[in-house]
């Protein structure tokens, strides 16, 4: 039975860079074969996420979207713009970092929808996130001497974009590889703003948790933690700041290992990915580690 | 033709043929095999594969078609090729040829390949008349995702179905397959639209209930009047805005088909996009302001001007008026002296203030 994947994500009207990552990702995840067809759709582009389903034409979709947490997008619009009527956010039965997966009916192509988790909350993401570390200071072995500060948005939309960054951050400490790991924000205490303030570390390496780059991880973040005056001029990695050296990343949904995630997602999910997961976490480690 | 697709024939006989005019029957080990200008009976193995051979294109052509493949990328590739209006020695004259069909901006040509397969150049309509290594050659179909991004001038396009698609490019050999991609990697679900247009399924949902579906920030769009909604497909939807045909109206009901001109578009427009939602959003909010009355000094030709502006921004004409062509009343030139003369130091035009309160605030939201 053919099974196709539909990664879902926010697009922009503005900003042409912002569906490259989803682009980036899911022709990684065609290249692993694990899918009959992999379609991208989005809220701000097209194909508009009311349209995607009808251009598949499997009748098993997994949806996964490259959202970082659960709210206002996972748990409303994309479930009602794909016409999973049945949906009710118990369905997933989450804790507003667990959910998983649920199996609806999408009611104007009548496929079988497996409506997954968002990226951002999987644990796989930590392991991106320490990808992400190690591609920016260019050391696979990262982790002594080293701070790591893991940035949200905050929680002006939803509380549950926190409970992402702080889940992360706390599992991360527990694997003890960075002498010490915060959770920061754009919008709220403790702030990225005075990330130096936060960390005894002289190196800290900051990673947002965003799915692509734009203004926030391109010019506000790099002129709030004042390793630019002017985003338009650049800034160095890493950069010194009040006598700590910041390692500045960008978002961390441009890693390549993101495709390991979404594949995690639809696994998780019941899709049949045989050892696709195998290659393009090898695939994904090896571009990004040279 | 070739073996596979005689041996594929004669096997598919025993369920009996139908395709474009060739039929084909097995009755144990005889078979027949007919088209519009022959009919042969009681055919042994051996002259089965004569007959076939005397009329290769029909055979290719069902060998083609009869490929498993979903109904609407099947109707497209079809359309295509005029597989509806014309009969197979008609279209395969053609297809030697090459035929094309437009579809938006784009220009498919399909040709013969080996053994009857298709083969498809597509490229922009602009550039029919260009030789291949004129145009940058690409492959893969999924970079027309990628050329669709950006206009000639490297803008970057929000509306995948706007006028205004790059030029320059060619695949000039896909496979069938790899056209419906690349197609749908430019104009994104037109042919899964197109077909279910078709075949009577369009599930078009008008702008009442789209407005009303939108929560967060668009909640707000479904204030705007039919007056206002009508205003808004003028802006947004016309062919030269959007090469989609709307079909989309204000309700459904008595009353709510919208006057504004539907264009021309082989695709149709089920829902009002993102982008005109966004829009909306933001006539939402001007469009809660009164009017008021405003006293200006202009000369008649400064009034004419004006007008002449907002024509020209309409039109997106502002790049094609030149540099020293002072007739045009969007002449940078004559815009700069306008601006001299009548705007204060606070670029009130004729002096005469907004307001304290004009309603300026949110504006890149997305
Ligand atoms: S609503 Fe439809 S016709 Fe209007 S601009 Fe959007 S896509 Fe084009």
């Amino acid at each position: 039975m053919s099974q196709a994947l539909v990664i879902v994500a926010h697009g922009s009207h503005l900003n042409p860079g912002s569906s490259t990552p989803t682009y980036d990702h899911a022709d990684r995840i065609r290249a692993s074969g694990a899918f009959d067809e992999v379609r991208e759709a989005f809220w701000k582009e097209e194909p508009s996420f009311r349209e995607a389903l009808r251009t598949v034409a499997a009748d098993e979709v997994f949806v996964v979207p490259l959202f970082v947490s659960e709210g206002y997008f996972t748990e409303q619009v994309i479930p009602r713009e794909l016409r999973l009527d049945e949906w009710n956010v118990a369905a997933w039965d989450s804790d507003g970092t667990s959910a998983s997966h649920a199996t609806l009916e999408a009611e104007d192509v009548g496929k079988t929808v497996h409506y997954c988790g968002p990226v951002g909350t999987h644990d796989a993401m930590a392991d991106v996130l320490v990808q992400r570390a190690e591609s920016i200071t260019d050391d696979p072995d990262v982790g002594e001497g080293f701070g790591l500060a893991v940035v949200g948005h905050g929680t002006e939309r939803n509380e549950n974009s926190a409970k992402a960054i702080h889940y992360h951050a706390d599992r991360l400490r527990e694997r003890d590889r960075f002498e010490e790991v915060r959770a920061l924000f754009m919008d709220e205490d403790p702030e990225v703003d005075d990330v130096e303030e936060f960390f005894e570390s002289d190196d800290v390496i900051v990673v947002p948790l965003f799915i692509a780059d734009g203004f926030h991880t391109q010019e506000d973040i790099p002129e709030d933690m004042g390793i630019t005056d002017d985003y338009r001029t650049g800034y160095d990695v890493p950069a010194e700041v009040g006598g700590t050296r910041i390692w500045y990343a960008g978002a961390v949904g441009t890693e390549p290992l993101m495709a390991d995630v979404i594949l995690e997602r639809t696994a998780d999910a019941g899709a049949d990915v045989g050892e696709a997961i195998d290659r393009v976490r090898a695939d994904a480690t090896g571009a990004a580690g040279d | 033709m070739n073996t596979t697709q005689v041996a594929a024939l004669r096997e598919a006989a025993a369920e009996s043929v139908n395709c474009d005019g060739l039929r084909a029957a097995a009755d144990g080990d005889e078979y027949s095999l007919e088209t519009p200008e022959d009919r042969r009976e009681g055919l042994s193995e051996e002259a089965f594969r004569e007959a076939a051979a005397a009329h290769a294109d029909y055979v290719t052509n069902w060998y083609v078609w009869s490929r498993d493949r979903p109904e609407d990328r099947r109707a497209f590739l079809r359309w295509v090729e005029g597989a509806g209006d014309r009969s197979v020695p008609k279209r395969y004259a053609a297809l030697r040829e090459g035929t094309a069909r437009t579809w938006g901006e784009l220009r498919i040509t399909a040709s013969l390949g080996a053994d009857g397969e298709r083969r498809y150049d597509l490229r922009h309509a602009a550039d029919a008349e260009r030789e291949v290594v004129d145009l940058s050659v690409h492959d893969d179909p999924l970079a027309a995702r990628r050329l669709s991004k950006h206009d000639d001038d490297g803008r970057y396009r929000p509306l995948s179905t706007a006028p205004t698609l790059q030029t320059g490019w060619v695949f000039p050999g896909l496979s069938a397959n790899e056209l419906v991609r690349a197609v749908d990697g430019f104009y994104p679900a037109t042919v899964a639209n197109w077909y279910r247009e078709r075949t009577g399924d369009l599930d078009v949902s008008d702008w009442r209930g789209t407005a009303e579906r939108q929560t967060g920030i668009y909640d707000i769009v479904d204030e705007l009047s039919s007056e206002q909604v009508e205003w808004i497909a003028e802006s947004c939807c016309v062919d030269s805005q959007c090469l989609k045909r709307r079909q989309w109206d204000e309700h459904g009901g008595e009353g709510g088909e919208l006057d504004v001109p539907r264009g021309d578009g082989e695709f149709p427009c089920r829902e009002p996009c993102s982008l005109v939602i966004a829009a909306a959003r933001k006539w939402t909010t001007l469009e809660r302001e009164e009017s008021r009355e405003y006293t200006f000094e202009l000369t008649p030709s400064e009034k004419e001007q004006v007008e002449a502006i907002v024509d020209a921004v309409a039109e997106g004409r502002t790049d094609e008026i030149r540099e020293a062509d002072v007739y045009e009343g969007a002449n940078r030139y004559r815009a700069r002296f306008l601006r001299a003369k009548r705007f204060d130091e606070a670029g009130n035009l004729s002096g005469a203030p907004t307001d304290d309160e004009d309603g300026d605030e949110d504006e890149s939201e997305e």
